[in-house]
């Protein structure tokens, strides 16, 4: 199959939304569901064509695209890459299906949102640095309307200082770009890979673009656009926030960072790891404090991307097998906790944890969802997130066993502030001022129900995806190991 | 006998006109013309270079027309927006255009 | 029969399952449901446990559930399977009997209540998560349901999530699991690190060869950490008590017979590695022998019978942790064994009383021997059972764990232990002789309860009397065997009885009966001039010690606080520092924007200047 498609796919659905007036909100937003699915059907395919026992890039293709610079635009998928496809594509069409009461602008929404896809799905499917760079940008920028448009609250202070957090990390990684062209006169992936670096370059390279893709994961102290980001954008860009955006600067790390400048990667390990616990338990007890609900969440965010940076920090199959499993397993659970909270707020129009109580009677179904997505992020058994928090403990624990287990103190922390969230919001007396509500309708469920099943699915069968991504990140540690080496 | 100096002098007067008309007409019209002076002394300066300096290529003509083409895209597109500022406002004096300012 | 091992667990959870997704709506369905399967399980227990006793080997079944590979070669393995062996046959036979009794009597218990469907899912759930912890073959599979019987014991607790206590107890049980299992879980991480495997036979086999004290000293600690939090020990005790806000059968079932004994049985599970360095015995033997005293201090002034039983419950399990740190398995395994069944009596029993009388302040209570025979008889057997008097179950495994102390020369807790035995009898008896017998002193109308919940009662007091019997001198020479034997560590212990023990603890027993006979039948000495005379030690046992006090105090200004300045440093500083970055930005394009007049001609005209300006230059 042609991995272009998968690119197309949201760019052709783009285009067709323009051509419908926009007073179709219907048939605007059936429309987009339909492409949506295509897009979800077309990654499931690609899983199943997927050739898992062999290692390295399959479907290759390369188009020349600025061949007087050697510029090509390459595509080409592996098990890590086709875990976050598969991530994207869930998201994107469980975050349609959350959109569908949406009423203000659904058409330009709807284009925005899909053009933001396509970046991601290009981040994800490229194999040329320079077309990823600008698949960075079509995936970051859109968000810049659709949170300054669509949002709520401070609105207009969270977009901007959304894109000038992550524009500021783009010169980071836009000047390490720059400064591996000239070196090596190429940005192709697989051919900077079979070059040789000398050690004090690798440094420098390694710590512009943990600076440039760490804006995204966030990292600290580089975080604070996440909770306002997240907070103020409207609810399916909050889910495609936490759970696929955040997602880019992690895989670019891994795919670029660790991929191609492991000597480097090892210089900054130490750093990394100890960002990667202050991550974990500073922003745990951020959370703890937090008076709104979406910033509870926000934050959460923020924390459980900390345990993907300690299993970048150890670098070794079993950590970064895990940190990958835990992007996707943490975009799953963030897109839900995203989706319950803006139906949460959509019904009793407030966000505010103090305001709320006693839910559980009238929303039963929400309490449920809430209670599984907030048992799955505090990592409990039988939910992805386990498996992948797992993994990166046992990797991790290897290489810094001192800082792993204070990177484990923050599953007793997030426990602590989501049961209190979630007692707060849902149990205790019935409250009559919620007498009125109606819980989650059947088909509200549906996105739902997909995200919770994938959630559970993985969780109980955890070796499907987790191979697939051992199999992705195979070659990136033994080429790590070699390049370690010489 | 006319030789090129006398058409670089032409050309020159029509874009000093032009210049003026852009720098001190109030009526939005009057600069978009203004603008249009300047573009068509340079196409006689194009013409008549091409004429007396390399008479066997038509790259100067060629670049004319260009200029051409492109100076009645951009007339249509400034008397759209003068046409829409004047059906919504009332407007073409061009210093009480101020609505995308700060 | 072992081969079928796996279906134990898994008839729950299809009964779990069946409740969930078709038989919600049907509340008498949901129940019958829940306990046929649970039957069938049990069923499966008793087979499975005859096998065992006729041919005593180890068997281990498991799938590789999830492996990770590096360049060929296998990095990490994580297995699901089974290990049955006389200690999970034991076990097993223990959470199905208890849970299907509880099922039996929750039917009657929870009668007319909006959330009998979900009552009897989550109890089948429990069920499944316990039985998988108890077949488990390796520290991976234990620490999976570990967290899943706690969830469960969260959502049991929390059942009437509408009381707030209800809600803040679930939640105080979780975390403070939380903060143990973080212990096992960097524990478990550490052995796999150090050793390559969470298998525990393969690990028994490493550990036994390995030489490094210091390590094994860190992990077995850690590990333990886990049972501590699980099995209620000193200082993570004070989630149990608080755990009585849930149903009373669930009390039974998971807050006395079952899952807080998953701790005593994960530290017999995994003995080997706790065996193997003294150390961690001997902390294991003291925070036993501490929890066992300071539980039942606070057990002889609580006014209310579940909070007593708890607290009677905690110090039994300090009880069993004793018996495994001095050393001896199969004593602490015994103690757990007829512990469940009349723990498990007095809090039906309890429930009993409680949906008769509708309170649980022993003091509204009285009277209730006419009223609710089964109930009180059996309660006063279970009493008697746990106080330890001949020739009732808790005698026998009680004296054990007394000889075993004495044995392994830890006299300290052999004194402690006899204390703690004379304790017992006397709180047991203060609660039965204010509760059961005397006046009514509330006016209630108490009436005996449906044979649903009376026929477990029954049950329950049955093997109250006889389970001691399996690990008797006669009983050994009657059949061959016994529960040591059967259930050995190292080598079999062939049980005798040591006379002048069994005197001393039966005294014991008998004095702490007579005491509270006096104080409260007789009222030869009056409670309330002793607490008067007493009140420091009197309010400090009310308080129980002031821990929870300090817990939340901790709570509030520790983490909170932490949180606070945090969110501080988050909002004020780093925001501060960028923000004013932009500031900065944004005050210096104020000041430059008075260069940009807006008026375009004026631009152009600059613009022309500059350009005549440069073609000027250039050409000259």
């Amino acid at each position: 199959m042609h991995l272009y498609s998968l690119i197309l796919i949201p760019l052709i659905g783009a285009l067709t939304l323009i051509l419908i007036p926009s007073k179709h909100q219907s048939l605007i937003k059936w429309t987009s569901a339909i492409v949506g699915l295509l897009g979800l059907a077309l990654s499931i395919h690609l899983y199943f064509v997927f050739d898992k026992s062999v290692s390295g890039m399959q479907f290759v293709e390369s188009i020349p695209w600025i061949p007087s610079f050697w510029i090509n635009f390459r595509l080409g998928v592996d098990g890590l890459s086709l875990s976050m496809v598969l991530l994207t594509s869930i998201i994107w069409f469980t975050g349609i299906l959350v959109s569908w009461n949406f009423q203000e602008r659904v058409k330009e929404f709807f284009i925005y949102m899909f053009i933001l896809v396509a970046g991601v799905f290009g981040v994800f499917l490229s194999l040329d640095f320079l077309v990823m760079f600008i698949f960075l940008e079509i995936a970051v920028i859109p968000k810049f309307v659709l949170i300054h448009v669509w949002g709520s609250g401070k609105k207009e202070y969270s977009a901007i200082k959304y894109t000038l957090y992550l524009l500021t990390g783009s010169a980071f990684a836009l000047i390490a770009m720059m400064m591996i062209y000239l070196q090596t006169t190429t940005l192709d992936l697989t051919h900077l890979a079979t070059l040789t670096y000398s050690a004090p370059f690798q440094k420098v390279i390694f710590l512009l673009l943990l600076i440039g893709f760490g804006v995204i994961i966030p990292l600290w102290p580089l975080h604070r656009w996440t909770p306002d980001g997240h907070s103020s954008a409207p609810t399916a860009i909050s889910m495609l926030l936490a759970g696929v955006i955040m997602k880019l600067g992690g895989y670019a790390l891994i795919r670029i960072g660790i991929g191609l400048f492991p000597l480097g990667a090892a210089f900054w390990a130490p750093l990394i790891a100890t960002i990667a616990v202050v991550n974990c338990i500073y922003i745990a007890f951020v959370a703890m404090v937090q008076k709104d609900l979406k910033y509870v969440v926000a934050n959460s965010s923020i924390s459980h991307m900390g345990y993907v940076l300690m299993g970048l920090a150890a670098m070794n199959t079993v950590s970064l097998t895990g940190a990958a499993a835990q992007m996707f397993a943490h975009g799953i659970m963030a897109a839900l906790f995203f989706a319950l909270v803006g139906l949460i707020y959509q019904r009793t129009h407030t966000r505010m944890i103090a305001d709320l109580g006693g839910l559980a009677h009238q929303m039963p179904r929400a309490a449920t969802l809430f209670l599984m997505t907030g048992l799955a992020s505090l990592g409990l058994p039988g939910f992805y997130n386990f498996v992948s928090e797992f993994l990166i403990f046992v990797g991790a624990f290897r290489t810094f066993p001192v800082l792993a287990t204070i990177a484990i103190l923050a599953v007793v922390i997030t426990a602590i502030y989501v049961l209190r969230v979630t007692q707060q919001i849902f149990f205790g007396p019935r409250n009559p001022r919620w007498d009125g509500l109606k819980d989650i309708s059947g088909l509200e469920m549906i996105p739902l129900v997909i995200l919770v099943v994938v959630m559970l699915g993985f969780g109980l069968i955890p070796a499907p995806m987790t191979n697939l991504i051992n199999q992705g990140i195979d070659p990136i540690v033994q080429h790590e190991v070699m390049k370690g080496q010489l | 006998m006319i030789g090129l100096s006398h058409y670089l002098l032409v050309a020159a007067a029509l874009f000093c006109i032009g210049v003026y008309s852009v720098i001190t007409k109030k009526n939005a019209i009057a600069v978009l013309m203004g603008i249009e002076f300047m573009l068509n002394a340079i196409n006689i300066n194009l013409v008549a270079f091409n004429h007396f300096m390399a008479p066997s290529q038509v790259i100067g003509q060629v670049f004319a027309i260009f200029i051409i083409g492109v100076a009645a895209a951009e007339v249509s597109l400034g008397l759209a927006i003068i046409l829409s500022l004047y059906r919504q406002r009332h407007l073409v004096a061009i210093d009480e255009m101020d609505i995308l300012k700060w | 029969m072992d081969q079928f091992t796996w279906l134990i667990p898994t008839l729950p959870l299809i009964a779990f399952l069946i409740i969930v997704g078709i038989t919600y709506r049907f509340k008498l369905l949901s129940a019958i449901v829940a306990t046929s399967f649970s039957l069938g399980s049990l069923f499966l227990a008793i087979s499975i446990l005859i096998q065992k006793i006729q041919s005593p080997k180890t068997t281990e079944t498991f799938i590789n559930w999830l492996t990770l590979t590096a360049n060929q070669q296998t990095v990490l393995t994580l297995q699901m399977g089974y290990l049955m062996d006389p200690l999970a046959a034991v076990m097993c036979l223990i959470v199905t009997l208890i849970a299907t009794l509880v099922l039996l009597y929750s039917i009657g218990y929870m009668k007319g209540d909006d959330g009998f469907s979900r009552y009897f899912a989550y109890i089948s759930l429990f069920t499944f998560s316990m039985l998988g912890l108890v077949i488990s073959n390796n520290y991976f599979q234990t620490f999976v349901f570990w967290e899943l019987v706690g969830l469960c014991s969260y959502l049991l607790i929390g059942f009437w999530f509408f009381k707030p206590a209800a809600a803040d107890a679930s939640k105080k049980a979780f975390i403070t699991n939380r903060w143990a299992d973080f212990g096992f879980l960097v524990g478990i991480i550490g052995l796999f690190t150090h050793f390559g495997t969470f298998n525990f036979a393969e690990l028994s086999t490493v550990i036994s060869l390995h030489q490094n004290t210091l390590v094994l000293l860190i992990l077995g600690l850690l590990v333990f950490l886990g049972p501590m939090g699980k099995s209620a020990m000193f200082p993570f005790h004070v989630w149990l008590p608080d755990a009585m806000e849930g149903p009373t059968p669930i009390s039974a079932l998971i807050h006395a017979a079952t899952m807080v004994a998953a701790g005593i049985y994960l530290v017999a599970r995994g003995y080997i590695l706790f065996a193997s360095v003294d150390s961690v015995m001997i902390v294991i033997a003291y925070i036993g022998g501490f929890t066992a005293l300071f539980a039942a201090t606070i057990a002889l002034v609580q006014r209310d019978i579940k909070r007593i039983l708890a607290f009677s419950t905690l110090s039994q399990l300090g009880y069993m942790m004793m018996a495994l740190g001095v050393g001896s398995m199969t004593s602490g395994m015994f103690h757990l064994t007829t512990h469940a069944f009349f723990k498990a009596l007095l809090f039906l029993g309890a429930g009993s009383i409680i949906h008769a009388v509708h309170d649980q302040d022993i003091f509204n209570m009285g009277g209730l021997v006419k009223k609710m025979p089964i109930t009180v008889w059996t309660f006063v057997i279970g009493s008697l059972a746990l106080s330890g008097i001949f020739p009732l179950a808790g005698f026998w495994s009680k004296d054990e764990i007394l000889t075993v102390t004495l044995q392994h020369h830890f006299m300290g807790l052999f004194i402690l232990g006899t204390l703690v035995a004379f304790l017992t009898a006397f709180y047991m008896f203060r609660l039965i002789f204010i509760a059961l017998f005397g006046d009514n002193r509330s006016g209630h109308h108490a009436h005996e309860s449906s044979w649903t919940m009376t026929l477990p009662l029954l049950i329950l007091a049955i093997l109250s009397i006889i389970a001691g019997l399996v690990n008797t001198p006669w009983f050994y020479q009657w059949t061959g065997m016994s529960f040591s034997t059967f259930l050995f560590f190292k080598e079999p212990e062939v049980p005798v009885i040591h006379w002048s023990i069994a005197v001393l603890s039966s005294l014991a027993a008998m004095s702490g009966i007579l005491f509270a006979w006096i104080i409260y039948s007789k009222q030869q000495i009056s409670a309330d001039k002793l607490a008067q005379r007493f009140k420091g030690a009197h309010t400090l046992l009310l308080k129980k010690y002031y821990i929870d006090e300090i817990y939340g105090w901790l709570f509030n200004k520790g983490l909170l606080g932490l949180g606070k300045v945090f969110n501080f440093i988050d909002h004020i500083l780093i925001d501060g520092l960028f923000d004013g970055t932009a500031t900065l930005i944004r005050s210096s394009g104020v000041q430059l924007r008075l260069f940009q007049t807006g008026r375009l001609q004026q631009y152009a005209l600059v613009l022309f200047i500059a350009i005549a300006a440069m073609t000027i230059w250039g050409v000259r």
